[in-house]
């Protein structure tokens, strides 16, 4: 059985063809999965506005904040989401060499992403900000670090698959367990556009006076 | 209508090209809505430097937003392409997060 569902394209589910959906069951659970981190995101995203321009000390968002820095790296993250639909693409062409450069470049871009981070939260607690500074301290760590941190589970998938595919144990049409790796990776950059727009590019009142870049 | 959705998928729960228009986009299809994301972008950072008043520069902000959110959904998770029913489960978790959003602020009298 599971060799039928390896020559149909790795899906296991492909093996029973006729669910009472007749949707593939693991992609079917995938998109609750995420259904599901829309409401993880959904909640840490209406706490961080609940809090906004509340802290009664500093540092204030528009103390530490560095837009430039942080629009490269949202740049970053929406050129790894291309270059993973660019890898599920070579994967659909069967150009395993290809379809393995797209991964380790989104993997690498990905890791740029979270290195990038690390930087900023490492100069934000040089600035004096720690988790429980303030509660623009508390919101924004909580927030950014949630998504920080799937976005290195993601790495660490798309790395998998990479090493996967170099010792052949992917099957000859990779692209289902690419599409799955794919859509959790194009969800954690649609959570970044959301959390860049609210929590950096929109501007914060606060008791300091300044506010927004 | 659901037994001919049934019939429009293959096992893996892709749309057939009979069933619901094209198949995925091609590479440069990707590559042109990665270059108009990008340049959402670059307008979303404008935007934010022009010193217009916030009730101009929030709207602005949250459409663009919602745009590149779209695209990103439609086309590179390509809901656009799939079943319909991937749309729906996905659509039921954003409307939790919003219904949240939105009893939590109203309720706390906080709007951006």
């Amino acid at each position: 059985m599971a060799d039928v569902a390896i020559e149909r394209g790795g899906d296991p589910d492909a093996a029973h063809a006729e669910t009472t959906t007749g949707l593939s069951n693991t992609k079917l659970a995938m998109w609750l999965f995420l259904a599901s981190e829309c409401m993880l995101f959904g909640a840490l995203i209406t706490t961080y506005v609940l809090y906004r321009g509340r802290s009664l000390v500093g540092p204030y968002p528009a103390d530490v904040f560095d837009i430039p820095y942080t629009s490269v790296s949202s740049f970053v993250l929406l050129a790894s989401s291309l270059t993973m639909v660019l890898a599920l693409s070579a994967a659909q062409q069967r150009e395993s060499g290809r379809m393995r450069l797209w991964l380790l470049t989104t993997a690498l871009l990905g890791m740029t992403f979270v290195g990038g981070q690390v930087y900023e939260f490492t100069a934000f607690a040089h600035e004096g900000l720690g988790l429980s500074t303030n509660l623009f301290g508390t919101t924004f760590y909580v927030l950014t670090g949630f998504h920080g941190v799937h976005v290195t589970v993601g790495v660490l998938m798309l790395l998998s698959l990479f090493g996967m595919s170099y010792a052949r144990r992917l099957p000859d049409d990779p692209s289902f367990p690419i599409e799955m790796v794919g859509l959790y990776w194009h969800f954690v950059d649609i959570v970044w556009i959301v959390i860049f727009t609210v929590v950096y590019l929109v501007p914060t009142p606060n008791p300091g006076g300044a506010g927004g870049p | 209508m659901a037994l001919e959705q049934r019939d429009a998928v293959d096992p893996a729960g892709h749309a057939t090209a009979e069933s619901h228009g094209p198949a995925h986009p091609s590479p440069k299809e990707y590559v042109r809505i990665g270059l108009i994301l990008a340049v959402l972008t670059g307008l979303e950072v404008a935007a934010s430097y022009a010193g217009v008043s916030g009730s101009i520069l929030i709207p602005t902000l949250f459409i663009l937003a919602v745009v590149k959110f779209a695209m990103v959904v439609l086309w590179f998770m390509h809901l656009k392409f799939d079943d319909r029913r991937f749309a729906r489960f996905f659509v039921l978790g954003l409307s939790g997060a919003a219904v949240l959003y939105l009893v939590v602020l109203i309720s706390s009298k906080v709007f951006l």
